[in-house]
Order: structure tokens, then sequence, then C-alpha cells
């Protein structure tokens, strides 16, 4: 048993201290007949408290230390690397959850959260006193990471764990890849456009031998853990075989009767029940839209290669890590809001980049030529009424570079800026200054004082109680008004549920730590990447799928992976045999044996997951689980009680 | 029950480390408040809890004890749900011999987003037993 023990207490900045009397605590567990010694740190996380800690084990030659601070899904490992650097065996450390499950979940009640955290943190000497010294299990990995989604980010995730040596399987919902920058005409800062990048990106992806892409493919199934996922990928055919003679298809699409939306436009634009991609959207193969085709057969008869009798199929794919980047929704105005669907010359931001790309020598809406533009900032973001109370991050910027892009190619624009104040961020302040010295008008107005969108006389008019001019109230009439609409979570995004990834408060797919594990999750072996986790622009898109992609390959690079040392232990003395446990085991972990002439249950621990089914079954409570004995769990009920 | 007049209930929370815990933890992070009576003690698996470790806690004077089961979700196969029952029958049948009445242990499913399920349960659980100690 372990009876000199360290104990420090983590103010976590004000993380906890602010809610929970650390001090107090300090006092009440270093009376603990156990502790040699007990301290509060500002962070016990920083590289000095650990260089501490590792000079209080050494000189006190401590046999056991806690850490009361944040989660152990976020520091647990780190702590246990210091007890090791220490000499100490890293299972003779235990964590104390005084943030999530203390400071934060109480923090309308401060004595309670104290006295919570006492309790938590006197159970965890308890354990740890009990905690002896262990060697991790291996286990054998596979090799491989699904993506799952194939934007930009999913493809430079691809193509880098592929270049690691990485079997990649590319999983994109969609019958084509390239996201929403295959949408995206120039971009700053070097004007290539998001077809030349997406094209760039698909060119390399076809070139690499450990990369199977799937388009039109659904994850609908996912069991299995890290170092060994099994995913379900349902598969919807294009209904086209082979390729298709160029003439034929383009008849078949004209005399296609049904007219629908076209999502790559935003709606902007009509396609058909059969269509063709764009040019920056790959594979370049048609797609039967068999959710819209009425069957009328039209089609059929002038092109060869539909093929209607191509059926949907279920793969499974076996996976060591996965890596999620599904990207994100643009935020679609509620109808009034700014006059969106309620007067004629509205468009969102992603609608206004998509005209600009299809416009040729004028600029035209709705079959009028636009020569007055009004921005307006912050649509659907830094709500101060509604859920959205993030930035989005990449929305000044592209509004500012999109306004610079109209006046040079369409020429004799006028651009006038409704803004909450402008978020151009390092180099891309350079924009600002270029927008201003070119003519363009700022005006700001606080987010109780929105501009307002008001019809007349077939133009919008905006108005504004401008903050830059004493409040005056200015009006502009528009021929279009751009509401510079941000980023929303995908509104249609089941991986999520599937994989139970955790969202935070701005309901974006959620890290461990922002800072300190960005791309990880709470689930093993899941890491994410892009704006599935919040809003983000292409540049810290990449950084992201670059970082999540080295992550998940640092879980399956190995042939195997350490796993804890948490297998079933069996009393033998008690055991006489009933065979209860090897029935409850899942695994098959459990065989019978004979010692001395008396048959017992023996664990086979390289199958033994450690889940504790065979635990309660035991009819004489002669099993024990390594880091969950009865003396450590009693224990701690007692120090909890 | 423990003493009456009592303004929460001490509830024990058997949490499963890759399901409940990453929901316990979001409660926090998202501040949804629960009372601050309510301790976890982690597991790997909710069909993994001893009837004796319940008991204890009884005896040591917990008023509630809930079982924050994986459900569907368990990492350790579809048999968890029907384990975990199992356990909650069992340990319902100590509970008549001590007369100590059934309800004052519950299991519920919460899954590792299942935060604002979980903060209900608490708040209910804890309701019903502030209830039952003035019964």
């Amino acid at each position: 048993m372990n009876n000199k023990l360290g104990v420090y207490i983590c103010h976590c900045g004000g993380n906890i201290s602010d809610y929970v009397d650390v001090a107090k605590v300090k006092q009440s567990v270093a009376a603990e007949e156990e502790v040699f010694l007990a301290k509060t740190t500002m962070f016990a996380c920083s590289d000095s408290t650990q260089k501490e800690m590792i000079e209080d084990i050494v000189a006190n030659e401590l046999d056991g230390v806690v850490v009361a601070s944040c989660s152990p899904k976020l520091h647990l490992l780190t702590f246990r690397a210091v007890a090791e650097r220490a000499g100490l065996n890293k299972y003779n450390y235990v964590h104390a959850n005084i943030r999530e499950q203390a400071s934060w979940a109480h923090s309308d009640d401060k004595s309670g959260a104290t006295a919570k955290a006492i309790n938590i943190v006197k159970a965890a000497i308890k354990k740890v006193r009990f905690a002896e010294p262990l060697t991790p299990i291996r286990i054998p990995t596979i090799n491989s990471v699904a993506v799952v989604g194939g934007g930009l980010a999913g493809m430079r995730a691809a193509l880098e764990l592929s270049s690691l040596g990485t079997r990649v399987y590319l999983i994109e919902r969609e019958h084509f890849v390239g996201g929403r920058v295959s949408q995206w005409d120039s971009l700053f800062t070097t004007g290539e456009t998001g077809k030349e990048l997406i094209t760039r990106l698909y060119n390399e992806l076809t070139e690499q031998k450990n990369i199977t892409l799937l388009t039109g493919a659904e994850v609908t199934g996912f069991s299995g853990s890290i170092g060994d996922f099994s995913l379900k990928v349902r598969i919807t055919p294009r209904y086209i075989s082979g390729k298709c003679n160029p003439g034929e298809l383009k008849k078949a699409i004209e005399v296609c009767p049904v007219g629908v939306a076209d999502d790559f436009n935003f709606g902007l634009t009509v396609r058909k029940a059969i269509y063709h991609n764009f040019p920056g959207e790959y594979p370049q193969a048609p797609v039967v839209d068999l959710s819209n085709c009425n069957r009328c057969g039209a089609c059929e008869k002038i092109c060869g290669n539909i093929d209607f009798s191509q059926k949907e199929e279920v793969i499974e794919i076996r996976t060591g890590s996965i890596l999620v980047a599904t990207g994100f929704d643009p935020y679609t105005p509620a109808d009034g809001e700014f006059g969106y669907r309620t007067c004629d010359n509205v468009v969102t931001l992603p609608q206004f980049k998509r005209l600009i790309d299809m416009g040729e020598k004028m600029l035209i809406f709705k079959g009028r030529e636009i020569r007055n533009i009004a921005y307006i900032y912050c649509v659907g973001s830094r709500q101060a009424e509604g859920e959205n109370k993030y930035c989005s991050r990449y929305c000044c910027t592209s509004t500012i570079y999109e306004s610079i892009t109209v006046k040079k190619k369409f020429g004799n624009i006028h651009n006038f800026h409704f803004t909450r104040g402008i978020r151009t961020y390092g180099k891309q302040e350079i924009l600002y200054d270029e927008s201003s010295r070119q003519g363009d008008i700022y005006l700001q107005s606080y987010e109780d004082d929105p501009p307002a969108v008001t019809g007349r006389n077939g133009k919008a008019v905006v108005t504004i109680n401008d903050i830059l001019t004493g409040k005056r109230e200015l009006e502009v009439e528009a021929d279009l008004v751009v509401l510079v609409t941000g980023m929303v979570p995908r509104n249609d995004n089941p991986v999520g549920s599937l994989f139970k990834l955790p969202k935070g408060r701005d309901r974006f797919f959620n890290e461990i730590h922002m800072k300190l594990r960005p791309v990880e999750t709470v689930i093993d072996g899941i890491t994410i990447a892009g704006a599935c986790q919040g809003p983000k622009n292409i540049m810290e898109s990449v950084n992201s799928a670059l970082s999540a992609a080295v992550k998940s390959y640092s879980y399956v690079s190995k042939a195997e992976m350490e796993l804890e040392p948490v297998v079933a232990l069996i009393d033998r003395d008690l055991c006489s045999w009933c065979g209860a446990c090897t029935s409850a085991c899942p695994f098959e972990a459990i065989r019978k044996e004979n010692e001395s002439g008396k048959p017992v249950a023996a664990i086979n621990n390289s199958v033994c997951k450690g889940c504790g089914m065979c635990l309660p079954v035991c009819p004489v409570n002669a099993i024990d689980l390594i880091t969950y004995s009865d003396r450590e769990i009693e224990s701690m009920i007692d120090a909890l009680a | 029950m423990g003493d009456s007049g009592k303004k929460n209930a001490r509830i024990l929370v058997f949490s499963t480390e890759k399901i409940s815990d990453p929901a316990i933890d979001m409660a926090g992070l998202l501040k949804l408040h629960y009372p601050p009576t309510v301790f976890t003690i982690q597991v790997p698996c909710s069909s993994g809890v001893k009837p004796k470790w319940i008991m204890l806690a009884f005896e040591k004077g917990f008023d509630g004890v809930f079982i924050a089961a994986d459900g569907s979700d368990c990492p350790y196969g579809e048999s968890c749900t029907e384990k975990t029952g199992q356990i909650v029958t069992r340990t319902h049948e100590m509970m008549k011999v001590k007369s100590i009445e059934p309800a004052r242990l519950r299991m519920a499913a919460i899954c590792s987003v299942c935060s604002e399920a979980f903060v209900k349960q608490m708040k209910t659980f804890n309701e019903k037993l502030l209830k039952m100690q003035y019964a």
C-alpha cells in the first residue's frame, strides 16, 4: 500500500479557483494520513509545475501522486508522464476532476463546489493508496484511416496520410468531391480559384494507390474501438455506366423535364435530375439524382450509358482511426431577416460569390444590372439574441475581397459596407486598406441597433444610425443587398450522432482542448478537422486537417498500440468454477483450468478487454478488475459518502 | 434515508469512462448545474458494477445510487443494457432484504453527448429522493 503521497490542487487560472476554495481543499486533504505533501498551483500542467512535481517525487521518494485539476480526458496522460519521468510507475498516479465535475458544474454554488472538490480529492487519495505498478497491454492496430468528408480539409488530410504510408478511405456523401471550396472562384491571397485548388488536390489523390475514394457514400454503421473500427458505408450509384458520349449526354440533359434548385449555385439556378458536374467538381462524370427523377425514360432513349439497373450497395471498412471533416452550412437567414426572401434584391454572401463567378461582362441579378451594392455584416454570427454568439471568422475578409473583385471584374460598382466592426485579422488587413483606397464606404452600427432593409421602387433601401458619424441616420439605395452570412454546423450530419461526437455550446463538434489537444475528440481514435469543428478560413482548415492527419497517423502507424492494463483478475482460492463468468464474457476471454485438481476460471489477458462484465455475476466475489478492485472502489465510496 | 431537512440528496453515480463520463464533463463545460452532492465513480462499463458496491454506498449514507448506463453505445457489446438491468434487479432484491426503498437505485442510459439528459436525471432523482426523505 502506498502511504507517502503527493497531492497537487490546481487553480487552472481561475477556472477552478473562481468557484472552489483551493486553499481549503488543500488544508482538508493535507490532514489525510497518507498525504506527505499537498500543494496548490496556478497551472498544474505548466512546465515549471511539472518540473516541481518531479523534484518532489524524487526528493521525497513519494510512492503515489494525485493531481486535482481538469478532466482526465485532458491531462491524465500528462501527469502519468510526469510520474514516469520521476521514476514512478505511471499507474501510481490518480487524477481528480474538480473542474468539469466541480467548479464548472457548480459555479452557482461555491461552498457546494468546494465541499464536493474535497470529497473528490479524498476519494482519489484513497484510490492511489492501492495503486500498483503495472505494464500496459499491447494490441495490433489496422494501419488505415477513414476520412469522412471529401472537401478541401478531407482531401488534404487524405493526401498527407497517404504520403505517410497509411491506407486511406476517403468517404464523400455527395457524388463530387471538393465541398464548399469547389464553389468559390478567386481566393485571397493567391488569386487561385477554388476550382483550381480542388483540381490540383484531386489529381494528386488519383495518383495515390493507397487512397480509395468513395463518392455518393454515406457512413451508416459504426462499431469497434481505436485501432480497429468497423464502418458500414452505403454507396448510392450514379446510374451511369462507362463514359458517356458528350453529345448524347448533352441532349439527354436537355430532354429531362425535371427542374431542381441547384445547390451548387445556392438555388440561384435550376438543374435537371440528370446533371453534369461543374468544371471544378470531381469525378467528372454525370449523375442521375434518383430522388428527383420521375423515371420518364426520356434520357435513356438518347444516352445508352444511363443504367437504372445499378443498385445501392453497403460495404464494410475496417480502419484504425477515423478523421471527420464534414464541413459547415452557410447560415440561412430567416424570412424577412434584413429583407431576405421578402425583398427582391437580397442575397447571401455565398450566392453573391456564385453571381460574380457566373457573371461575364455585367453583374446581373434577376435581369437587372447591379451598380450599388450594400453589404450587411454579421448576419447569423455574433447574434445578440440568437444562438450563434460566435464570430464566423472568414466573412469580413471574404466580403471585402469580393467587393474588390466585383469592382475589378465589372467596373462602375459602388460598395457600401454596413459593419459591426471589421475583423480582417493578420495579413488580411491589407484587403481592408485596398478596399478603402478604392473608395468603398464603411458604416457601422451596434448590435442592438442594426441596419434596416426596406423595398422602394424596385430597389432595397438600407438605413443605419452610423456610429462613425455620430449616429447620423444614413441610407443607401441599393440594387443588391448582400447579407454577409456566417457558418453554422451542418444541419444534416448524421455521423456526429453515429460516432457520438460531443458538440460545444456553438453546436460544432468539440475538441478535447482548444489549445492543447485541438483535433482530438473524447472518442479515442477519432479526430476532427476543418469547419465541422467551428468557423475557419481555408488556411485554418488545412492547418487543422494536417494536424488531424498526423494525430490519426500516430494511432495507426505502429503495428501495435498500448492499452490500459485493465484486465480481470481471478482469486483462485475463492473460485470453484461455476462458469457464470465465462457466460458473461462477450470476448471468450475466460476459460476453465485445473489448479492442483481444482477447476478454476482463468483469464486470457490478451483477449480480455477489461469491461468488467464478469465481476457482478461471480457468486463468491472471486473476480476483481485491475485498477477497479473492491478495495479501490469501496474506499472511494467511503471517502465520497 | 439520511437526515431530514437536507437541501439536496447525496447521490453516487457510477459513470462509464468512454460514454457517460464525457457527457457529465460536458455538462460542467456547458455550466449545466445540478446538485453538488452528486458524486461520480468511473468504471469501464456499467455492466461491471457490483451490487455490493451499491449496497455499500447505501450503508455509508448515500441517499441514492444512479447507474449511468452505456445503453446501446457500449463499446464492449450489445449485451450491456440487459446485463446492467440484471444488476439493478439483483440489487433491488438485496435492497428489499435490507428494507431499502428500491426507488433509491436508478439506472438510465446516458450517451457521450447526453449532458442535458444527465442533468435532468440528477435533478428529478434529487427531487424524488428529497420527497422520499419527508414521506
